[in-house]
C-alpha cells in the first residue's frame, strides 16, 4: 500500500525549530531546517540523528526545501549541511537565498562573539552551505530528479516566503511554511491554486484567533507611537531584522511624512541596510502598490529613518527605535530595553509573537520584575504594548487556504497543541477533511491511492465515442478493450490491435442455447411469432426475419426447430458470439419466459 | 466589365469635382455599387491559391457594401464557398457572410437557408463555429420572425453535441440570443418541437470544458436580459458552479446567482445540513459574500460589485458583512471600532489608553464558532482590505450603494469608510471620500471619526482635499469641539495649501449654516474678543480670518443671538465681505441696521409659483398673438424677451427656462424683422446693401439655434424639432437673401439642392413629430416638395419666400428641467501684472481651472481656446482625465494649456476661454474643423461647431527671444 509519511523533527505542536520530514512515493524531503529561539543548548537544533542512525544524510534525503528566511525556518541549515553533512540540493526562492546568509551570519555573531559558544558553525560554513542552494522562481516547476518535482507559490509573510508543492507522480504534498492571507503595506496575500494535494501541511500559529481589520491595527499602532512621541517618550519596537520591520518602517515613514513629525526614527544598523537593499531589489515580490509606484519612488528608500548608533539610546528627547531581535531575548533590543525600562514615559511595542522563555513573552504576560543574567532584577515601568503585526494567517485565513487548495487531508504544525486541537476539530467538521497534528518525532502515515495512468489508443476511444452519445461526466461508461501491460506502462487498445501486436490469431467464441417453447404450430409460424414478439420488445435493435426462416437480432441467430419427440414443443436455437454476451443472455431469458399468447 | 465600370466611375468623378463636394460623395457611392460584387467575383476567380483568395477577401472586407448589392455579393461568396477546400478561406467567407448580413437595410432571411445548408456539410470545427456566429448575426437581425428563430434554435441544438468547445460555445450563444421567450410557442409551419431552452442550456453547466460552461452561463444571462424569466431551479445549479476550478466560470456564476436572487428574492430555500430555511436573496447574498474571499481577484471584484445592488437583503445579514466575529485564544474579542465607540460614549475619550482594554472577554464555546460557513460574515471587512485595489474600490462602491438604501447600515459602515481614508492607493481614498459624501445625510460623525477624516486634509493630492471639503460641506457634526477641530484643521490646510482658498471658504459656509447652534458658543473664541479689553483688529485680507468670518456669518443667519457677540469691526468686515464675497456671505438681520436690499430676496423665495406663472403667462401671450400687425408683434416680442431675461436674472431656478424661451423668441423676432425688410419689395439688383441686415439675421438665428440645441441640458425631442425647424427657416432666409444679392444661377443651383437635401433630412429625422407641425413652414414645404424638386432655383426661391412670410409661429413646449450650460474660469484669474515669461518657440504651461455647470459629456465637448494678440487662435482638447465630477450636473476642469509663440517686443495679453463644441455632423453634414491659424478668429468659430460659453480671461504673457 503506497503511503505518505510525515515526521516533524521540530514545530510539531510547537513554534520554532521548523523541520519536517516527508516521505512520499519513496522520496524523502526535508521541509525547513530551523532553530529554536527558546533554547541555547542542543535542543535549539532539530535532532538530525533521527533521520539516519548511521549512513550519510545525502543518501537518504532527496532534497531540502527552505520556505523563508526566518531563523526558526533556516537557522540550523549550516549546521545541518556542513557539520552533520549533507551535500544534496537545497531549494529556496531568490530573496530567501539573498537574505538568508545575512541573518545566519548575524545569528552566528551573537552566538559565538557575544555568548562565546564553541563548536558553532563558522562564516565559511555559511558560505559553503549557500553554495548548495538552488534558487527557484514563483510557479516554476523544478525537477529534482526524474520523478520528484517541486513548485513554489507566493506566501506573503516576509519577502520571498513561499509555499511549496512537492509532487511525485500523482501524489503531492503542499507545505505552506509561514503565510499570510491578508495583504499588508509591503506584501501581498498568499495564493494557491486548486492543486488538490494529498496532504496540506500548514502552520497554525493563530489557530484560535480571528483578527480585526488590519486598518484598525495600523491606526492603533500609529496612534500609540504618536502619543508616546508627543509626550516626549522613547519608543522601542523590537523586530526581527526583516519582515515586519519593513512593513512598520513603511507605515511610520508615510505617517511621519503626512503628519510632518520631527522625532527621529532609528533602525539598528548592520544587517538592516543590506537587507533593505534586497527589499529594494525584489520589487516583484511585494504588493500591488509598491510594484506600481516604484518607478516614481521606491518605497524602501526611507527619508525619515536613519541608522542607529548605540550612543543614541541615551540622547534626550523622543525617538523611535527599531531593534533586533524581535523577542527581546538577546542583542541590541534587549540592551535598549534595559536602558529604557525604568521610565514610565517610554514604551515598548511588541509587534509579533514571542516564544515562551523569552523576555518578550514574560513582559507580555504581565511580569513587571525580570530576573536578568547575574541575578539582577529589572523593574519594568515603561508601557508595554502588544500589536499583533506578525504576518501569519488567522483561523479564518487558514481555513480559506485549505478551502482554496482542497487537500485530501491537513496536517498542522507550527503552533501550540491546545490551539491546534480547536482548529483540527473545525477543519474536520466544516471542511470534512481529515486532520493530523503530530508532536515532534511522531510519525503520521497516510495511505494513498495513487491513480495509475493508462494510455488509450485514439482509435478505440473514437469508436466508443461514436457508439454512444457524449460522455457524461456523472456516469461511468463501459468500454471494451484490452489492457496491455508492458515495460511498466499500461495501454488500453482495441482487441484487434492487441491481437495484432501480440501476434495471436483471433478465436471466435460462440454460445448456443436451446429454449423449449410450447407451441403446437409449425416451425415457420413459431419463428414468425418469435420475430413479431422480439420486434415489439426490442425496439431499438435491428430484428430481422430471414428468408430461410431464422430470426436475427443484430448478430444473434435464432432458429426454430420441431422437437424430435414432442411435436407440441418447439426448440429455439439461440446462438451468439462472446461479444454479444449481454444481449444474448437477455434474449434467452426473454424467450424462456415464453411467447405471449396470441389473441387468436 | 469591371474595368469598364471603374473607368466610368472616374469619369464621373472628374466631371463632378468642379461643382460641389457633397454631391461627389453621394454620386460616387451609387456608381460603385454594381462593380462591387462583380469585382469580387473576378478576384476570386483569379485567385490561384487559398492564400490569394484570402488576401482578396481581406481586401474586400475593408470596404463597406451597400444594402442593395449585399445579396449579389453573398451569392458570389456562397458559390465560392462550395468550391473552396481550404478551411481558412471558408472561415473568412463565413465571417464575411455574418458581416454582410449585419448591413443596415438588408434583410438576411434569403441567405439563411444557404447558411444552414453549408453548415450541415461542414467538417471543420472552426468554420462551423464561424457559421453559427453568422447565423447568430442573421437571427438577431430578424427578431420578429418566429419560424426562423425556431429553426436556428433547432440547428443550434443539433450542434450542441459537437466535440469542439468553440462550436458548443457558439451554439449556446445562439440559444441565449434567440431561444424563444415563451415556452409554449404555437406549433406552426414545420411543427418544430417546442424546446425548453433553459433546460438545454442548463445541461451544459456541467460540460467538461470550462469555456463551454462559461458560455452556458452567459447564454442564461442573455436569456434573462432578453426578458425571459429564469426558473428558480437554476439557482441550485449555479450555486454548484461557484466552486468551479475556473475563474471565468465562477465569475459568471456569481452573476447568475445575483440575477436569480433578484428574480425570486422572497422564495425560501433550505440551509443544507440543517432544518432551517431562509429567503433566497439572503442565501444568495451569503454565497456572493463568500466569493469576496475567492482565490481570483476577477471573481472578487465581480462579487464585491454585485453585493452593492442587493438591496432586498435582510438587515441582519447585511450587518454581518461588517462583523468578523473576532476572537483571540478562543475568547470573544471586541473590534477596535467597538472599543472606540465605547470609549466615546463613556465620555473618556482621549484620556489615554488603559492597559489591556483590548483583552479578550468571554470564553467562546468552541462548537459554536463557525470559521467558514458563516455566510456573509465579514465580507466587507475582507473586501476592504483586499490586496488588489480594484477589489477595494468595488467594495467601497458596494458599501455606498447599500448604505444609501439602509440608514442603519450607513451608521455601521462609517467606521470602515473612515478607515479607508488611509488607504495606500489614492483612488481608493478618493472613492471612499465620495462615498461618504453620498451617504452623509444618513450619518453623524463622531469626534474620533472626524479626527481621522480631518487628518486627510493634509494629503498632498488636491483631488483628495477638495473631495474632503465637499464631504465636510454636507457632514453632520455632533459637538462644538468637532466644529472647532474642523475649523482648525481647515485653517491648517489653508496655510499649507493656499490654492485651496475658495474650496475651504465654501466648505466653511456650509459648515456654518448647518451647525448654527454649535458655532454659537465658539464665537468669542473664534473672533478672539475679550470681555474687558479691545483686541487688535484682524487683517481683513487674511484668508484665514475671512474663513472664520464666513463660518460665523453663515451660522449667524439662522441664529439671531449671534450678532450680539460681534465687535464693531466685525460689522464693518461684514459689510465689506457681503459686497465682495456675496456668494459666501448671506444677508443678516443686524441690530440697528436697516435690512440690506437683499432682504427682499428671502421674501420672494417661498413664492415660487407666481414667477413661474408669470413666465407661463408671458409666453402664452406671445403665442396667442400670432396674427397681430407686424409692428405690434415686434414690440410684444421685444417686451417679453426683456421680461424673460430679467426674470432669469432674478430667479436662478427659472433661469434656464427663461433664457431658453427668450432665445427662441429672439430668433422669431429676428426672423420677423428680416422679413419686414424693404428688400423684398424692391427689385433685386438695387438692394445689395440692405441685405446685410437680413443675412446677418439669418446667421444669428443659426447661431442661436445651435446654442438652444447644445447649450441646454434637458432639451427633449419636442424642442429639438422646433429648433431645427427654426434653423431651417433661417436657412431658407439665407437662400433667399443670397438669391437676391448674387447674380447668376450657378451658385444658386448648389445651394438649392443643398437646402432641399436638408429638408429631406429634416423629414427623415423627425417623421414622427411632423403631425405636431401643422401649418408650419416645413409642413407647407413638404406639401410642395415634389414641385420644388423639379423646378428651377429661381422658382424655388420664390416659393420659399412666400411660404416663409406665410408661415406661422410655432409654439415651443417647455421642457421639465432645463439648464443652461455655463462655465467659470477660476484660474488663471487674469489680474496679474507680471507677464508670464518664456522663451519663444518653446512652450509654457498655463494652469487652467474651471467649473462647468450642466454640461453633458464634457470630456468630448469642452475645449479650451487661446486667442493670441496677432489673431491666431488655438483650440486645445483637454484630456478626459482632466475632468472631475464633484457633483450632479457639475464638472471641474483642471488642465494645463500649452502656449507657444514667436517673440514679441512687449508683453501682451492672450485670451483664454472655454468653448462648447457640438457635433451635429452626425445629422447635418458639416465641413471639418478649421485649424487654428488659417482663419481669423471671429464669430465664425461658433458657426464652425463651437459655442463660447465662458467669459474670456486675459493672461499676460511675454515670449522672449531665445538667447544664443
Amino acid at each position: 500500500m503506497p503511503e505518505i509519511r510525515v515526521t516533524p523533527l521540530g514545530a510539531g505542536q510547537d513554534v520554532g525549530r521548523s523541520c519536517i520530514l516527508v516521505s512520499i512515493a519513496g522520496k524523502n524531503v526535508m521541509l525547513d531546517c530551523g532553530m529554536h529561539m527558546g533554547f541555547s543548548d542542543d535542543r535549539r537544533f532539530p535532532d538530525f540523528s533521527y533521520i539516519t542512525r548511521n549512513g550519510r544524510l545525502t543518501d537518504f534525503l532527496d532534497c531540502v526545501i527552505i520556505s523563508h528566511f526566518h531563523l526558526d525556518h533556516c537557522g540550523a541549515l549550516p549546521y545541518f549541511s556542513e557539520m552533520v553533512g549533507y551535500d544534496g540540493p537545497i531549494y529556496m526562492t531568490h530573496p530567501t537565498q539573498a537574505i538568508c546568509p545575512i541573518l545566519l551570519e548575524d545569528y552566528r555573531k551573537i552566538a559565538v562573539d557575544k555568548k562565546g559558544e564553541a563548536n558553532f558553525f563558522t562564516s565559511q560554513m555559511i558560505k559553503d552551505c549557500m553554495k548548495k542552494v538552488v534558487a527557484v522562481h514563483l510557479h516554476q516547476t523544478v525537477q529534482v530528479d526524474d520523478e520528484l518535482e517541486i513548485k513554489a507559490y507566493y506566501a506573503g509573510h516576509v519577502l520571498g516566503a513561499a509555499m511549496f508543492q512537492i509532487k511525485v507522480g500523482s501524489e503531492s504534498v503542499v507545505y505552506t511554511g509561514d503565510y499570510n492571507m491578508t495583504p499588508d503595506r509591503h506584501l501581498g496575500a498568499a495564493w494557491i491554486d486548486k492543486c488538490r494535494p494529498n496532504l496540506l501541511i500548514t502552520e497554525s500559529t493563530y489557530a484560535t484567533t480571528i483578527r480585526d481589520s488590519k486598518r484598525c491595527r495600523e491606526r492603533d499602532f500609529l496612534k500609540k507611537v504618536h502619543e508616546a512621541v508627543e509626550r516626549g517618550g522613547k519608543v522601542l519596537i523590537p523586530v526581527f531584522a526583516l519582515g515586519r520591520a519593513q512593513e512598520l518602517c513603511i507605515l511610520l515613514e508615510t505617517f511621519w511624512e503626512r503628519m510632518n513629525l520631527k522625532a527621529p526614527i532609528y533602525f539598528s544598523t548592520g544587517l538592516t541596510e543590506k537587507a533593505n537593499h534586497y527589499y529594494k531589489l525584489f520589487i516583484t515580490w511585494t504588493n500591488q502598490k509598491i510594484r506600481k509606484t516604484f518607478v516614481q519612488r521606491n518605497m524602501f528608500e526611507f527619508k525619515h529613518i536613519k541608522a542607529f548608533d548605540r550612543a543614541f539610546a541615551d540622547n534626550p528627547g523622543p525617538m523611535v527605535v527599531f531593534a533586533t531581535p524581535g523577542m527581546l531575548h538577546a542583542g541590541q533590543s534587549l540592551q535598549i530595553f534595559r536602558k529604557w525600562a525604568g521610565n514610565e514615559k517610554n514604551m515598548v511595542i511588541m509587534p509579533g509573537y514571542c516564544v515562551q522563555g523569552t523576555v518578550g513573552h514574560k513582559i507580555l504576560s504581565g511580569q513587571r520584575k525580570l530576573e536578568m543574567e547575574g541575578r539582577q532584577v529589572l523593574e519594568v515601568k515603561m508601557q508595554v504594548e502588544y500589536m499583533s503585526f506578525s504576518a501569519h494567517a488567522d483561523a479564518k485565513g487558514i481555513m480559506q487556504l485549505v478551502g482554496q487548495a482542497e487537500p485530501e487531508s491537513v496536517l498542522l504544525v507550527h503552533g501550540e497543541a491546545k490551539k491546534m486541537e480547536f482548529l483540527k476539530q473545525k477543519i474536520e467538521q466544516e471542511l470534512r477533511v481529515s486532520c493530523y497534528m503530530p508532536a515532534n518525532g511522531e510519525t503520521v502515515t497516510l495511505p494513498t491511492s495513487p491513480s495509475i495512468p493508462v494510455g488509450v489508443s485514439l482509435g478505440l476511444l473514437k469508436r466508443e465515442m461514436a457508439q454512444g452519445l457524449l460522455p457524461d461526466a456523472k456516469k461511468p461508461r463501459l468500454l471494451h478493450g484490452t489492457l496491455i501491460m508492458k515495460d511498466s506502462n499500461f495501454r488500453l487498445v482495441s482487441s484487434e490491435q492487441a491481437l495484432k501486436e501480440l501476434g495471436l490469431a483471433e478465436h471466435q467464441l460462440r454460445f448456443t442455447c436451446r429454449v423449449h417453447l410450447h407451441d403446437p404450430r409449425k416451425e415457420q409460424e413459431t419463428a414468425l411469432r418469435v420475430y413479431s414478439h422480439l420486434k415489439s420488445v426490442l425496439k431499438d435493435h435491428c430484428v430481422q426475419h430471414l428468408p430461410d426462416g431464422s430470426v436475427t437480432v443484430e448478430s444473434i441467430l435464432i432458429q426454430a426447430a420441431a422437437h424430435s419427440e414432442d411435436p407440441g414443443t418447439k426448440v429455439l436455437l439461440v446462438s451468439w458470439t462472446y461479444q454479444d454476451e449481454e444481449l444474448g443472455s437477455y434474449l434467452t431469458s426473454l424467450l424462456k419466459k415464453g411467447l405471449p399468447q396470441a389473441s387468436s | 466589365m469591371a474595368a469598364h465600370l471603374k473607368k466610368r466611375v472616374y469619369e464621373e468623378f472628374t466631371k463632378v469635382v468642379q461643382q460641389q463636394q457633397e454631391e461627389i460623395a453621394t454620386k460616387k457611392l451609387r456608381l460603385t455599387k454594381p462593380s462591387k460584387s462583380a469585382a469580387l467575383h473576378i478576384d476570386l476567380c483569379k485567385a490561384t491559391s487559398p492564400a490569394d483568395a484570402l488576401q482578396y477577401l481581406l481586401q474586400f472586407a475593408r470596404k463597406p457594401v451597400e444594402a442593395e448589392s449585399v445579396e449579389g455579393v453573398v451569392r458570389i461568396l456562397l458559390e465560392h464557398y462550395y468550391k473552396e477546400n481550404d478551411p481558412s478561406v471558408r472561415l473568412k467567407i463565413a465571417s464575411l457572410l455574418g458581416l454582410l448580413s449585419k448591413t443596415a437595410g438588408f434583410s438576411p432571411d434569403c441567405i439563411m437557408d444557404d447558411a444552414i445548408n453549408i453548415l450541415q456539410n461542414e467538417k471543420s470545427h472552426q468554420v462551423l463555429a464561424q457559421l453559427l456566429d453568422t447565423l447568430l448575426a442573421i437571427g438577431t437581425k430578424l427578431p420578429e420572425n418566429q419560424a426562423i428563430q425556431m429553426r436556428l434554435v433547432d440547428v443550434a441544438c443539433k450542434h450542441l453535441t459537437d466535440t469542439s468547445h468553440g462550436v458548443r460555445n457558439k451554439c449556446l450563444q445562439l440559444l441565449g440570443n434567440l431561444g424563444s421567450l415563451e415556452k409554449s410557442v404555437t406549433k406552426d409551419g414545420e411543427g418544430l418541437a417546442v424546446r425548453d431552452v433553459q433546460k438545454i442550456i442548463g445541461d451544459y453547466f456541467s460540460d467538461q470544458d470550462p469555456r463551454v460552461r462559461t458560455a452556458a452561463i452567459k447564454a442564461m444571462l442573455q436569456l434573462h436580459e432578453r426578458g425571459l424569466k429564469l426558473h428558480q431551479t437554476i439557482y441550485n445549479q449555479a450555486c454548484k458552479l461557484l466552486s468551479d476550478d475556473y475563474e471565468q466560470v465562477r465569475s459568471a456564476a456569481v452573476q447568475l446567482i445575483w440575477v436569480v436572487s433578484q428574480l425570486y428574492p422572497e422564495s425560501i430555500v433550505p440551509i443544507p445540513s440543517s432544518n432551517e430555511e431562509i429567503r433566497l436573496v439572503d442565501d444568495a447574498f451569503g454565497k456572493i459574500c463568500h466569493m469576496v474571499s475567492d482565490g481570483s481577484w476577477v471573481v472578487r471584484v465581480q462579487a464585491a460589485k454585485l453585493l452593492g445592488s442587493m438591496e432586498q437583503v435582510s438587515s441582519h445579514f447585511l450587518e454581518q458583512t461588517l462583523d468578523k466575529k473576532l476572537m483571540s485564544d478562543l475568547r470573544r474579542k471586541r473590534t477596535a471600532h467597538e472599543r472606540a465607540k465605547e470609549l466615546y460614549s463613556s465620555g473618556e475619550f482621549s484620556s489615554g489608553r488603559k492597559w489591556g482594554d483590548d483583552a479578550p472577554k468571554e470564553e467562546i464555546d468552541t462548537g459554536a464558532v463557525n470559521l467558514i460557513e458563516s455566510g456573509a460574515c465579514g465580507a466587507f471587512v475582507h473586501g476592504l482590505e483586499d490586496e488588489m485595489y480594484e477589489v477595494r474600490i468595488a467594495a467601497v462602491e458596494a458599501l455606498c450603494m447599500l448604505a444609501q438604501s439602509s440608514p442603519s447600515f450607513a451608521e455601521k459602515c462609517l467606521d470602515f469608510l473612515v478607515d479607508m481614508f488611509n488607504d495606500e492607493i489614492e483612488e481608493v481614498r478618493l472613492q471612499s471620500i465620495h462615498t461618504m459624501r453620498k451617504i452623509s445625510n444618513n450619518i453623524t460623525l463622531r469626534e474620533d471619526q472626524l479626527d481621522t477624516v480631518l487628518a486627510v486634509l493634509e494629503d498632498s493630492s488636491r483631488d483628495i482635499r477638495e473631495a474632503l471639503h465637499e464631504l465636510l460641506c454636507c457632514t453632520n457634526v455632533s459637538t462644538k469641539e468637532g466644529i472647532h477641530l474642523a475649523l482648525v484643521e481647515l485653517l491648517k490646510n489653508l496655510t499649507k495649501y493656499p490654492t485651496d482658498r475658495d474650496s475651504i471658504w465654501k466648505c466653511l459656509k456650509f459648515l456654518g449654516s448647518r451647525h448654527p447652534t454649535l458655532v454659537l458658543p465658539l464665537v468669542p473664541e473664534l473672533l478672539s474678543t475679550h470681555p474687558f479689553f479691545d483686541t487688535a483688529e484682524p487683517d481683513m485680507d487674511d484668508p484665514a480670518y475671512i474663513a472664520v468670518l464666513v463660518l460665523i456669518f453663515n451660522a449667524a443667519k439662522t441664529c439671531p443671538t449671534m450678532p450680539a457677540l460681534f465687535s464693531d469691526h466685525t460689522f464693518r468686515h461684514y459689510a465689506y465681505l457681503r459686497d465682495s464675497l456675496s456668494h459666501l456671505v448671506p444677508a443678516l438681520r443686524l441690530p440697528g441696521r436697516k435690512l440690506v436690499s437683499s432682504a427682499v430676496s428671502p421674501s420672494i423665495m417661498p413664492h415660487e409659483d407666481p414667477s413661474h406663472q408669470f413666465l407661463q403667462q408671458s409666453l402664452e401671450r406671445v403665442y396667442s398673438l400670432q396674427h397681430l400687425d407686424p409692428q405690434g408683434t415686434q414690440e410684444l416680442l421685444e417686451l417679453t424677451i426683456r421680461d424673460l431675461q430679467r426674470l432669469g436674472e432674478l430667479q436662478s431656478e427659472l433661469a434656464g427656462v427663461a433664457d431658453f424661451s427668450a432665445t427662441y423668441l429672439r430668433c422669431q423676432l429676428l426672423l420677423i424683422k428680416a422679413l419686414q425688410e424693404k428688400l423684398w419689395n424692391v427689385a433685386a439688383p438695387l438692394y445689395l446693401k440692405q441685405s446685410d441686415l437680413a443675412s446677418a439675421a439669418a446667421k444669428q438665428i443659426m447661431e442661436e439655434t445651435y446654442k438652444m440645441e447644445f447649450m441646454y441640458s434637458g432639451v427633449e425631442n419636442k424642442q429639438v424639432v422646433i429648433i431645427h425647424h427654426m434653423r431651417l427657416q433661417a436657412k431658407a432666409l439665407q437662400l433667399i437673401v443670397t438669391a437676391r444679392t448674387t447674380r447668376g444661377v450657378d451658385p444658386l443651383f448648389g445651394m438649392c439642392e443643398k437646402f432641399l437635401q436638408e429638408v429631406d433630412f429634416f423629414q427623415r429625422c423627425f417623421i414622427a413629430d411632423l403631425p405636431h407641425l401643422q401649418d408650419s413652414f416645413v409642413d407647407k414645404l413638404l406639401d410642395l416638395m415634389p414641385r420644388l424638386m423639379t423646378s428651377k432655383p429661381v422658382e424655388v426661391v420664390k416659393i420659399l419666400q412666400t411660404m416663409l412670410r406665410q408661415s406661422t409661429f410655432l409654439h415651443l413646449p417647455l421642457p421639465e428641467q432645463i439648464h443652461k450650460a455655463s462655465a467659470t474660469i477660476i484660474e488663471p484669474a487674469g489680474e496679474s501684472d507680471n507677464p508670464l515669461r518664456f522663451t519663444s518657440g518653446l512652450v509654457v504651461a498655463l494652469d487652467v481651472d474651471a467649473t462647468l455647470e450642466h454640461v453633458q459629456d464634457p470630456q468630448n465637448t469642452v475645449k479650451v481656446q487661446v486667442l493670441y494678440p496677432d489673431g491666431q487662435a488655438q483650440m486645445i482638447h483637454p484630456k478626459p482625465a482632466d475632468f472631475r465630477n464633484p457633483g450632479p450636473g457639475r464638472h471641474r476642469l483642471i488642465t494645463q494649456v500649452y502656449l507657444s509663440h514667436t517673440a514679441w517686443t512687449e508683453p501682451c495679453q492672450v485670451e483664454v476661454r472655454l468653448l462648447l463644441a457640438y457635433n451635429s455632423s452626425s445629422r447635418i453634414p458639416k465641413s471639418p474643423w478649421i485649424e487654428g491659424g488659417e482663419v481669423s478668429p471671429q464669430v465664425e468659430t461658433s458657426i464652425e461647431g463651437t459655442i463660447p460659453f465662458s467669459k474670456s480671461v486675459k493672461v499676460y504673457i511675454m515670449p522672449k527671444p531665445a538667447r544664443r
